[in-house]
């Protein structure tokens, strides 16, 4: 058997490059397209201000995924610590309280996602759907309805620490997002915690007799999330200064498609950190960037459609198997008339 | 080649039992359990049953393989096999009896796959050793990493090892494989020398082998079989289970016969020929109410 490597393979040897590639290529058409907006500093900080909530997001999903589950909850997630943070400041004015609390009702809803999903054996995609809706239901119950105006909060050291200013005009939270997302690397591909979620989620049979309990990890895995999840929560709520019931509604499928492009296997058994990177910051940027080029409101979904459709071809191609698929292919049709063309036979005698 | 013996389950009323000396046949009750215990054993296990709600798919095992024994495990699809695989490589928890690890006894509530790796048990399956899309170094050390005290692993560590046995164990030699290869681009021989390797770097005292030739090329398959002759050289024990006759004949010291839940032989080598057991097998599927009461 021979192992052919493509001239582009080495592209898909460097973590999260192609992803990168499509983002660079992204910026340029938009400082071309739209130069009196992109050659400006403001559109960058504004989006490293609006990116990271999603960017967090995104790193869980992304453990979440790589195991081969999904979960859909963590919008009402960001709903509900938004709730929790602002009411315990409200009542209690005790911002360190309110966040860990937040930080402990997100690792809740997890906790019983993960019960759901590992002991009762729930598909994870119908327990985090219910779990969405569950946990949005008790929110705008509990809150009223209402928004909670916490205009104060920007005078607390929290605030300044997540998502204040520095030098008056870079967003902290950018920094923080990033410095979580190389965590995040180093606890997928350099931790034990990592490696078990990866060979679940490429054969949990294989992981279980090798040693693995798989149920534990699960329901680490869906904790961690719900905490995850809770963070960009609180990194939302304290950026507006405000919570509002339906806040992290409409994030799930951005999230998604950020986790996607950036490479991530729906079948699980890898996740990539790095495109996840990425792909938060193409995702966040398409829609400012579409409008800002003039083209007109009714474009901007097509053309966030393209570019999704882009990252993942390339993606997919880079992996190998396209390459190979690609390959074969061409020879195929370059030998056509000649009969079969290269069928993979043969024995490795090593 | 004398193997898959046809194990349709038609009791035919007067088929004749397999020609073997009367009193000694291998079916009888006192025969199954009268092997005496010489030397240590590797492994014993005393009326060990395992439920599945109200089913039961195994009952009164008891099992001995002694050290420096291979032995061979032949049952029908659905006897029971896997079940007592995985009982004694600690997937699951046997629901009673006891199990005796190189003469110590583990409690049964608590033996899991990790302490079984403790224990000196490796297992090599017939297919889901490796993880498919994961590196080569990884597979080698799932489910016990070598880590720094906070759980991150060292990476340089396992793969300098995990290149040791590639090279040194295996004998790898295929051009493009290195650690880093996933396990996805091995052919299934390879595959197995892989579970094999990491069997042996771990120093086993027991290996159990689970089908592992079903889907190899006969070539591959030697290999395998003079794994385990290696096996046997090192002084070590094997619990080999196979479909295919000649193989167990020729490795094994012993076979042990298990329908239905129930261990219904224990058969020494030297008592039998490779055509006599695959007769015996025949005929035990077909006159099976034979040997019910001896």
């Amino acid at each position: 058997m021979k192992r052919r490597t493509s001239r582009l393979a080495f592209m898909g040897k460097i973590e999260g490059l192609p992803v990168a590639i499509v983002l660079a290529a992204l910026y340029i058409v938009l400082i071309f397209a739209a130069p009196s907006v992109f050659t400006r500093y403001r559109i960058y900080m504004s989006f490293f201000q609006t990116v990271p909530p999603m960017l967090v997001l995104g790193i869980g999903l992304t453990f979440v995924i790589t195991a081969g589950e999904i979960d859909l909850s963590f919008p009402a997630v960001v709903a509900l610590s938004g709730f929790v943070f602002t009411w315990v400041f409200k009542t209690l004015h005790a911002p360190w309280l309110g966040f860990l609390l937040a930080l402990a009702s997100g690792a809740l809803v997890g906790y019983i996602n993960g019960l759901l999903v590992a002991r009762l054996k729930v598909p994870s995609i119908m327990a985090t759907l219910a779990s969405q809706f569950f946990w949005y239901g008790v929110t705008i119950l509990i809150a009223g309805g209402l928004q909670i105006d916490v205009q104060s909060v920007t005078t607390t050291l929290i605030h300044t620490i997540f998502v204040g200013r520095l030098f008056k005009v870079f967003p902290v939270q950018a920094l923080w997002s990033l410095a979580f997302a190389v965590f995040a690397w180093f606890i997928l591909n350099r931790h034990r915690f990592g490696e078990s979620i990866m060979f679940i989620g490429d054969n949990a049979e294989v992981a279980r007799v090798m040693g693995i309990n798989v149920e534990t990890t699960r329901i680490k895995l869906f904790t961690m999330h719900g905490a995850i999840a809770a963070f960009a929560g609180l990194l939302l709520t304290l950026e507006i200064n405000v919570f509002f019931p339906t806040q992290g509604e409409g994030m799930l499928l951005p999230v998604m498609a950020a986790v996607f492009i950036g490479g991530t296997s729906i079948a699980g058994g890898f996740g990539v950190m790095a495109g996840t990177f990425f792909g938060s910051y193409i995702i966040g940027s398409l829609e400012a960037g579409v409008v800002a080029t003039g083209i007109g409101g009714y474009w901007v979904q097509l053309v966030e459609g393209l570019v999704m459709a882009a990252s993942v071809i390339i993606n997919v191609v880079i992996a190998g198997e396209g390459v190979s698929f690609l390959s074969r292919s061409a020879r195929k049709w370059a030998t056509a008339g000649r009969g079969e063309a290269g069928g993979e036979s043969g024995d490795t005698g090593g | 080649m004398l193997c898959c013996p046809c194990w349709n389950k038609l009791y035919q009323k007067g088929t004749k039992s397999p020609k073997l000396q009367p009193g000694k046949e291998p079916w009888r009750k006192e025969n199954v359990v009268a092997d005496p215990p010489s030397g240590r054993t590797a492994l014993r296990m005393v009326n060990v049953e395992k439920y599945f709600g109200l089913v039961c798919a195994l009952k009164n095992i008891n099992l001995e393989v002694r050290q420096n024994e291979i032995v061979g495990l032949i049952g029908d699809n659905g006897a029971g096999k896997s079940t007592l695989v995985k009982i004694l490589t600690g997937v699951f928890p046997p629901s009673g009896g006891e199990l005796y690890i190189a003469d110590k006894k583990v409690d049964i509530g608590s033996y899991s796959v990790k302490k079984a790796h403790a224990l000196g048990i490796e297992t090599v399956y017939q297919d889901k050793s490796l993880g498919e899309k994961q590196a080569m170094w990884r597979n080698f050390f799932i489910g016990r990493e070598m880590t720094y005290p906070l759980g991150f692993i060292k990476v340089k560590e396992e793969k300098r090892i995990a290149n040791e046995i590639m090279v040194n164990t295996i004998g790898f030699r295929g051009k493009g494989i290195g650690v880093d290869s996933r396990a996805s681009v091995l052919s299934g021989g390879e595959r197995q020398g892989v579970a094999i390797g990491r069997a042996m770097h771990f120093e086993a005292d027991l290996i159990i082998l689970d089908e592992p030739t079903v889907a190899l090329s006969l070539k591959e398959v030697r290999k395998v079989l003079n794994f385990v002759h290696k096996i046997k050289d090192s002084g070590k024990a094997s619990v080999y289970i196979s479909h295919n006759l000649a193989d167990v004949y020729e490795i094994s010291d012993r076979f042990i016969v298990i329908d239905r839940g129930e261990i219904v032989a224990s058969i020494v080598k030297a008592e039998i020929s490779l055509k006599e057991l695959d007769q015996f097998l025949l005929e035990y599927s077909h006159g099976l109410k034979d040997r019910v009461e001896p």
